[in-house]
């Protein structure tokens, strides 16, 4: 398998009580990926369970540009409501061929708690939520589907009660109960080999979106645009343009209020090297190396890290990432349901904010790809709420 | 790092373990804390383990995670950390100091400044609780030059690999867990298997503490006895510093307590006597 790091960044940094477990996994997963009927298994419940391929949808009128084609990745319409399903399959089909009966998992958005609820009541695994308390007021109708699919959801108070203190409370429950419980991490962070195993768990992703841009269009896009909060979605669809050096590589973080405030969760755009949750990467701290809250009006993208891989991809200069703030992303949300008939989730509402901000600017011919993480249902309560305050 | 030889020679020739109390720097305040380690080393602390503040410590349960809250809230943050081992060590020549912290602090000052600092300051040894074996070689390389101790921790489910290669490193004392999970005095110590024990000493680690839900004088007298030649005792002391938050001097009384319970259950005399009773008994 590959090695422990991208480059600089990734490792393990993880109480040593932690590291069979990680070890366990690791060999589980390089087994699984040489075994056919786990494959089997996998993309016959992508396909017959989730809904897999998702659709690559040209847009009408998105693009304000006529020199500008976007089109739409659709992971929002695969079962759970965003990409996050895909992985989660994966890792759960995992946790079996491990003999373990329980998963443990982090959400924020309550997104992977959905996704991961989902799977264990389909494959019969106990199943364990944390979330941070304040994502459970702000994510109500996800809390309530998790419970409704079986799971316990553990709000988590300590810190600041969001995603990196329920990643916290997870390692901790990790690391009393490795032995019979798998920790199903959410995202392309983490301590190896997660990066790893989410990136190839979504790696259809792109995969799919190659196959079909080039039977539309008879040619690679330009530009692939995921939004990224620790990273999976926008890995899953990075991976198999990085070796086509002509598509350029967009990811999206959260400036939250504005990067020059310091409500954001923009670690790659604003943030600096460091370890958090196992992973050597850039994350959001102060001086002394205490971790910072993040900010964004997403809970998907509210995190104060990011994957290794892309850390190292901007490194080597290969992906390129900005951020967009909340004020664009919802001005994004709307104007998707409008143009196009589709609610984007939070999260994907900042990467269709950028490339409309690319397709305003263009002046020569482009081809984009928007990779549509999830659909805006979990969100309706929030943004209307949002918008009614604005209004009044 | 001799400080730690010097330490286990002199509790062998008196026939005791090591008790090694652990609190959370600057927790409730700076000047409580240094007031706290005092009476610690009063009572009979023969070493110090000391934690640093952090805003993420995933290997911590509910008890210490609150210190950490405490002392980050009075606005401890590793300068302040330092200034009260300074002052401790400049009081205490002899005791050992250990400092145990999350990876992301000694990286935010840089590895060399930081061990630079730590040996400046008086400290003997650093655990850093993210870091294991595998990871640990920057780590390592940074402490030794400046004439530190890297700590490794053992948990029951090591690989003999990892054991052989902490095993070549390691220096002071060796952090035997007593069990798996985070700190804390909900979930009590196991015992280590004597089998781990042996070959801890086979491969000439250093000597072995005991941590983890060491909350009790029959915890230490069964780690003894187990061959451990200490224990550390973390959140069992942290939580007299919550139960009595409103009053220093409640704090300190109950710590002159428990800290001369605990040390003197390290006595091997008492072992023995506990040892003959408990067989009488059976
Ligand atoms: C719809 C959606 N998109 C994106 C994300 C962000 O995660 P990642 O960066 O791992 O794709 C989330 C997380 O909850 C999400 O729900």
């Amino acid at each position: 398998m590959s090695t422990a790091y991208f480059g600089n960044f990734g490792g393990a940094f993880v109480p040593e009580l932690l590291i069979p477990a990680l070890d366990e996994l690791e060999q589980a997963f390089v087994d699984a990926q040489k075994d056919a009927s786990f494959n089997e298994e996998f993309f016959s419940l992508l396909e017959n369970y989730a809904g897999r391929p998702t659709p690559l949808t040209k847009t009408r009128n998105l693009s304000s540009n006529p020199l500008v084609t976007i089109y739409l990745k659709r992971e929002d319409l695969l079962h759970g409501g965003a990409h996050k399903t895909n992985q989660v399959l994966g890792q759960a089909l995992l946790t079996k061929r491990m003999g373990k009966a329980r998963v443990i998992a982090e959400t924020g958005a309550g997104q992977h708690g959905v996704a991961t609820a989902l799977a264990c009541a389909l494959l019969k695994l106990e199943c364990c939520i944390y979330m941070g308390a304040k994502d459970c007021q702000r994510q109500q109708p996800n809390v309530f589907r998790m419970r409704l699919l079986g799971a316990k959801v553990i709000p988590v108070n300590s810190g600041s009660g969001t995603l990196k203190d329920a990643v916290n409370e997870a390692l901790r429950d990790w690391s009393a109960n490795y032995e019979g419980s798998h920790y199903l991490l959410g995202t392309a962070a983490g301590p190896h080999p997660f990066p790893t195993i989410v990136r190839e768990f979504h790696r259809m992703i792109g995969a799919e979106t190659k196959a079909q841009i080039l039977k539309k269009e008879g040619r690679l896009p330009d530009a692939v645009i995921a939004c990224v909060g620790g990273g999976s979605n926008a890995i899953g669809m990075f991976a198999d343009f990085i070796d086509e050096e002509n598509v350029r590589l967009i990811g999206v973080e959260p400036a939250g209020k504005g990067l020059h405030t310091k409500e954001h969760g923009a670690a790659l755009c604003q943030g600096s090297t460091g370890i958090l949750h196992g992973t050597y990467t850039h994350i959001m701290q102060d001086i002394d190396g205490q971790i910072e809250e993040s900010y964004s009006v997403s809970a998907g993208l509210d995190y104060p890290a990011v994957g290794p891989q892309h850390s190292h991809l901007k490194d080597i200069g290969r992906a390129e990432y900005v951020a967009v703030t909340d004020d664009e992303a919802l001005q994004a949300f709307q104007y998707l349901a409008e143009s196009e008939g589709i609610i984007p989730a939070l999260e994907s509402s900042h990467a269709v904010a950028h490339a409309m901000k690319i397709a305003d600017q263009a002046e020569d011919e482009m081809l984009l790809v928007v990779n549509l993480s999830g659909r805006g249902d979990k969100d309706l309560d929030y943004v209307n709420q949002l918008l009614s305050k604005e209004a009044s | 790092m001799t400080r730690y030889r010097t330490m286990f020679a002199n509790l062998d020739r008196k026939q005791q373990g090591a008790f090694v109390p652990y609190v959370t720097l600057g927790d409730p305040t700076p000047e409580a804390s240094l007031d706290i380690i005092e009476t610690l080393i009063n009572a009979g602390a023969d070493g110090l383990e000391l934690g640093f503040p952090y805003s993420d410590p995933i290997a911590d349960g509910p008890i210490i995670q609150a210190s950490s809250i405490r002392a980050l809230d009075a606005g401890v943050r590793p300068k302040e950390c330092f200034d009260i081992i300074h002052k401790i060590r400049n009081r205490y020549p002899d005791i050992p100091i250990g400092i145990l912290l999350y990876s992301n602090l000694v990286l935010a000052k840089g590895l060399d400044p930081f061990y630079d600092q730590a040996a400046s300051s008086g400290v003997d040894s650093v655990l850093i609780a993210d870091v294991p074996v595998k990871e640990s070689q920057p780590f390592c390389e940074a402490a030794i030059k400046h004439s530190i101790a890297p700590i490794f921790i053992v948990p029951p489910n090591i690989t003999e690999a990892n054991l052989q290669r902490i095993s070549k490193q390691s220096e002071g004392y060796t952090y035997l867990l007593s069990r798996a999970g985070v700190t804390g005095t909900e979930s009590v110590a196991q015992m280590p298997a004597a089998e781990l024990i042996k070959k801890l000493s086979h491969y000439k680690t250093a000597p072995p503490l005991l941590g983890f839900g060491i909350s009790r004088p029959e915890h230490i007298s069964s780690a003894i006895n187990a061959g451990a030649k200490g224990v550390i005792s973390g959140s069992a002391v942290v939580k007299k510093i919550e139960e009595n938050i409103e009053s220093l001097d409640d704090i300190k009384a109950a710590l002159n307590d428990f800290t001369s319970i605990m040390k003197a259950a390290t006595y091997y005399q008492r072992q023995t006597r506990i040892k003959v009773h408990a067989e009488e008994v059976i």
